[in-house]
Formats: C-alpha cells, sequence, structure tokens
C-alpha cells in the first residue's frame, strides 16, 4: 500500500455571489489594496461634485462682484446652506483631490520602472500615498478653517 | 471556459487593451502638469491673492488654451473610470446602460458650462 506523498488537504470554504455586507468585512485589505478602493472612492466623489467644482470656477472668476459671493459662501453660507458645510464639502474635495493625484503619480511611477511593482514597493508606496494625501489634507483644511 | 472570443466575445462595453490604459495615462499626466502650472502660478504671486490676480493668471491665451485641453482630457479621463466603475458594479445591463448614459450627459453639461466660463472671460 503506497501513501500519498501529501496527505489530502480538508476542503475548504468555496464563496460565490459573496454579500458585500457580511463576506466583503471579513477580507482582509493590504494598505495597496486600500489605496486602490480609495483612488476609485475619490474619483466618483469628485464626479458627484463636479457641479460644486465649476460653480467655485464660476463664481470666483466671472466678475468682482461674484468673487465676492464666492468669498461669502464660505465664510457666511449660501442660502439655506451654512458655510461650514461648503468648507467640509471643500476639503473632502480636497482629500479626493489629493489622494487621486497622489495615486495616479503611483500607477505612472509603477507603469515605467520594474522595481517599482515588487511587493515591498507597494506596500511602502501604498502607507506613502495614504500618509500624505492625509496630512496634506489637514495641513490645507487648517488653512481652510483659518487656523493660521 | 467557453469561447469568448470572435464573434461569441461577450460584449461588456471595455475596450480591452492599450488604447484606454495609455489614454488615461495621457489625460491624467496632463492634468497632473496643469494643476503644477496654476499651483506655481498661485504660490509665486506676490501678496494676498484677490479677484485681479486669480482672473488674471487664466486670462492669459496660453492659460485658456491649457485649460481648455484640460477640461478635454478631464472629460475623457472620468468616462473612462466611471465605465470602469459601472461595468465592475451593476451588473443588470439595464441600468449599467442608464448609468452610462447619465455619466455621458453629466460629464458633457459640466465640460460645456466650464469652457463657456473660461472663454467669456
Amino acid at each position: 500500500m503506497t501513501e500519498l506523498a501529501t496527505p489530502p488537504r480538508p476542503p475548504r470554504r468555496e464563496f460565490r455571489n459573496i454579500n458585500a455586507f457580511t463576506d466583503l468585512t471579513t477580507y482582509r485589505l493590504p494598505p495597496a489594496g486600500i489605496v486602490s478602493i480609495l483612488h476609485r472612492v475619490s474619483g466618483v466623489v469628485m464626479f458627484l461634485l463636479l457641479p460644486f467644482i465649476i460653480w467655485m470656477f464660476d463664481t470666483s472668476i466671472s466678475s468682482e462682484i461674484s468673487f465676492e459671493r464666492f468669498k461669502a459662501a464660505f465664510n457666511s453660507g449660501l442660502g439655506f446652506v451654512p458655510g461650514v458645510l461648503i468648507k467640509l464639502v471643500a476639503l473632502a474635495l480636497i482629500w479626493a483631490y489629493l489622494h487621486h493625484f497622489i495615486a495616479g503619480l503611483r500607477h505612472l511611477w509603477m507603469d515605467m520602472s520594474h522595481s517599482a511593482v515588487t511587493r515591498e514597493f507597494g506596500h511602502t508606496s501604498a502607507i506613502v500615498t495614504l500618509a500624505l494625501g492625509i496630512v496634506l489634507t489637514i495641513a490645507l483644511g487648517l488653512k481652510l478653517f483659518g487656523a493660521y | 471556459m467557453a469561447v469568448n472570443y470572435g464573434t461569441k466575445r461577450i460584449v461588456v462595453g471595455a475596450h480591452y487593451g492599450l488604447r484606454d490604459w495609455l489614454s488615461q495615462r495621457i489625460t491624467g499626466g496632463l492634468m497632473a502638469l496643469f494643476t503644477l502650472i496654476l499651483l506655481a502660478q498661485v504660490l509665486f504671486s506676490s501678496g494676498p491673492i484677490g479677484y485681479d490676480k486669480w482672473a488674471g493668471i487664466f486670462s492669459a491665451q496660453w492659460m485658456k488654451v491649457l485649460t481648455f485641453a484640460v477640461i478635454v482630457s478631464l472629460l475623457y479621463h472620468v468616462w473612462v473610470g466611471m465605465r470602469d466603475v459601472w461595468m465592475d458594479y451593476v451588473q443588470p445591463v439595464g441600468i449599467r446602460l442608464a448609468a452610462q448614459i447619465f455619466t455621458i450627459v453629466w460629464l458633457v453639461g459640466c465640460a460645456g458650462w466650464a469652457i463657456q466660463v473660461l472663454w467669456r472671460l
């Protein structure tokens, strides 16, 4: 009687038609995965806020009167929307832009350099991307809310 | 796996291969360059930024041409990105088509508005 070289493996659970609420939460997402999904989230956020972005471009650049309205919207609100909320939306946009920008540069770097597609570099550059996006957002957020 | 090429290929709307990958890099690169150019003009201007300086940046003809190119790049970049998102997360063809049509209308409308603001300055 010959023996098998390796013992039979225990049956593994099979995942099909995963449930976003019960299965996704049990997945381990490494930093590079977090950067990847946030690249998408930030892109969708900016897509949905495009009218707000163009409204800022329009009011800030069209005339001196509209420029004053632009500034007033951030300081004392616009209609029923308080200025703080407009600042918070702008801050969300700042983070989305910074994260998308840095993650995009990381993509370009990985396209051009073979040494950038190693597992270690992917891990390190992902952490740098996340941290840089958050630190710059905090720095610009403090400026936006008048801390300096 | 069943045959999934030639006339049997499943049509999903993805442009397989180099084209979208390359266009996404080029449009993204142009927008990144624009960001740095705009940032440099804001940072290297002396004194606080009032209306005159802010509008002055965009009143130069070369800046208008560059900004126009960036708006068109943005239009295409966001289309490719949003189309990928819909293809990944929305399976029913009808809802996906509706989402893609909404994306096109939203983007073309926004681009038109942005170009109008830019070119009446």
